[in-house]
């Protein structure tokens, strides 16, 4: 026993203790005046002039900006994203789920010439407060309607929080993560700086022309 | 003049920060020595087996995941192969080379968290435990990019995998590939001749071989009392009789054994994944004829998997329809913690709960 070996421990933990740091500080960071002053576009100078009193905090390392966290595209976080001019109420989504949280009431619609045949949508709730987030009803939607979203911040202060109602569902931003949907991944789609505007893109099949929807929709009848 | 001492039984757990889990252990000490200790679990039972029997075959596949939740990506793997044998699909080369990748990267992971926890109840607290868990963490990135969630993976289906790996995959997987050897190395450094853990851990609860493969442990616990039994070399799963790799032996069959073990294998593990990154071709993930609810014949399959942890394996018996009849996991570190009273008895307290943490047990898996 030398404790030879221990010195050369003492060694790795140094090498360590120079190199850049993995962690992130989550959700906010500490920033130093010159850091608080770059978060808001100034010089230093400019932020002691404008904000005396932040920049004094700056000074003091009290002082935190705002810190994101990147995920990837495949992120399966908390919130939905659901197109309803896709959905057609089918509810795979809702017996597929294996804690069956999704809860869908539905009226019958009427006989719409461009999309066929659908069922009103009266209630989608899903409640993410006993949501593993497995992406099993993202498979089952065989319309692409609804999406796993790519955000994750959701916290509340009661369980009745943690239900997403229909009409958050509606509102939100359609950010969907590439989870089981190939089709945003080949365009590259990047759900964390832009949102599907037009409820075509999100399908996994080319958008038809009017003509082949005439086709499939009232030559038929 | 002699003091007059009398044994005393303390209660270790359920929520003891030592345990890993919810494990609680009925102790007598007889001063600083152990003489008697009975395990009692289930304060972790989630009736998984019971939930599978309600559950299509898809389904499951989620609660394998909950089982040993540090090693997510092997349970998958296990499950997956009882059902493809169930229903005798041919799974997609593609897919089982990424499962493949998927699972030894996780073998990596765990090991990583074995060892550090090991050298945390060592009392070398923090340092070596963070730089596991930091390696740990680029792991778990990959599997992020892979399927969307780090720990909770749900990765794999019944042919396959659920998706391709994306295409920044690769080459993040090449960064890692090659600085994971170094952090190995390092931790090698900063800990397998260090003269305090070769102290406290060589010829401390050292279990007999024989005992072992009676109590039918399995996992690097029996390969570190020097039996060479792996399940990817004995029984070959996925595509393991195409690659190369070697099994590390050791035969002290002590707590260092056991650490040793685990450490070798992660730079096993590498040498599987660079022969997996070369041997992968495109095509497929999963064949395209597999449908989304799955319905084998009735019968019944069982299919095991070398997990980090020990052979893990996977018996389910099917009526035809389309949620298993009966599912049953052999699972390993229930298995692994029988010998738990032989080990501990007649060592010291210090010493308890480094061996306890040498077998390396997940609790998930331990109730289920
Ligand atoms: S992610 Fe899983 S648990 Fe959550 S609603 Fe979808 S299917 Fe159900
Ligand atoms: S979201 Fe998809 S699966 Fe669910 S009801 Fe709408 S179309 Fe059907």
């Amino acid at each position: 026993m030398t404790g030879l070996n221990l010195l050369r421990a003492l060694f790795v933990t140094m090498k360590n203790f120079v190199r850049a740091p993995f962690t992130v500080q989550y959700p906010d960071r500490r920033v130093g005046l010159v850091g608080a002053a770059k978060a808001e576009g100034k010089s230093p100078l400019g932020l002691i002039r404008n904000n005396p009193k932040r920049a004094i905090k700056a000074m003091a390392m009290l002082a935190t900006v705002p810190e994101k966290v990147p995920q990837n595209k495949r992120f399966r976080g908390n919130e939905f994203t659901w197109l309803e001019t896709r959905c057609t109420g089918c509810a795979s989504c809702a017996k597929y789920c294996p804690l069956g949280i999704i809860e869908i009431v539905t009226h019958p619609g009427g006989i719409d010439v461009q999309e066929g045949e659908s069922y009103g949508i009266d209630v989608f709730d899903i409640d993410i407060g006993r949501c593993m987030f497995c992406g099993l009803c993202v498979e089952a939607c065989p319309y692409d309607a609804l999406h796993m979203g790519a955000t994750f911040e959701r916290s509340t202060y009661t369980r009745a929080g943690l239900v997403i109602p229909v009409d958050e569902l509606r509102a939100a931003p359609k950010t969907p993560s590439s989870w089981f949907r190939p089709q945003f991944e080949e365009r590259g789609f990047n759900p964390f700086e832009e949102q599907v505007e037009n409820h075509h893109e999100a399908g996994r099949h080319e958008q038809p022309t009017p003509e082949e929807l005439r086709q499939r929709w009232v030559n038929q009848r | 003049m002699t003091l007059k001492t009398e044994p005393i039984t303390i209660n270790i757990g359920p929520q003891h920060p030592s345990t890993h889990g919810v494990f609680r252990m009925r102790v007598t000490f007889d001063g600083e020595t152990v003489v008697d200790l009975e395990p009692i679990f289930g304060y972790l039972h989630r009736g998984s087996e019971k939930l599978a029997e309600e559950r299509t075959y898809t389904q499951v596949v989620t609660l394998t995941d909950r089982m040993d939740y540090v090693a997510s990506m092997t349970n998958n793997q296990g499950y997956i192969l009882a059902v493809e044998k169930l229903t005798g699909i041919e799974p997609s080369p593609r897919g089982v080379w990424l499962r493949m990748i998927a699972a030894e990267l996780q073998r990596i992971a765990s090991h990583l968290v074995a060892v550090g926890f090991l050298i945390q109840d060592l009392g070398a607290w923090g340092t070596p435990l963070i730089y596991a868990m930091r390696e740990r963490e680029k792991i778990l990135d990959l599997f992020e990019m892979l399927c969307g969630a780090r720990i909770t993976n749900s990765y794999l289906r019944p042919g396959g995998v659920f998706m391709d790996a994306p295409d920044e995959f690769w080459p993040a997987l090449d960064i890692l590939l090659a600085d994971l050897p170094q952090r190995i190395d390092e931790l090698d450094q900063l800990l397998t001749n260090n003269e305090i853990i070769v102290a406290r851990t060589i010829n401390v609860a050292v279990v007999e071989p024989e005992a072992m493969v009676n109590a039918s442990i399995t996992g690097p616990m029996l390969r570190a009392g020097g039996v060479d039994w792996d399940l990817r070399h004995r029984d070959p799963y996925d595509y393991y009789d195409q690659v190369e790799f070697e099994r590390p032996l050791h035969t002290a069959s002590d707590n260092n054994a056991r650490y040793w073990v685990r450490l070798q294998e992660m730079r096993e593990s590498i040498k599987i994944v660079k022969q997996c990154i070369e041997r992968i071709e495109p095509g497929p993930v999963r064949p395209p004829e597999v449908p989304f609810l799955v319905r084998p014949p009735a019968g019944d399959g069982y299919a095991a998997v070398e997990a980090p942890k020990g052979e893990l394996g996977f018996y389910l018996v099917s009526d035809g329809g389309i949620a298993p009849y009966r599912c049953h996991v052999r699972a390993p570190s229930l298995i692994n913690l029988t010998l738990l009273r032989e080990m501990l008895v007649g060592g010291m307290v210090a010493d308890m709960f480094v061996s306890f943490g040498s077998i390396d047990i997940n609790m998930g898996e331990v109730d289920r």
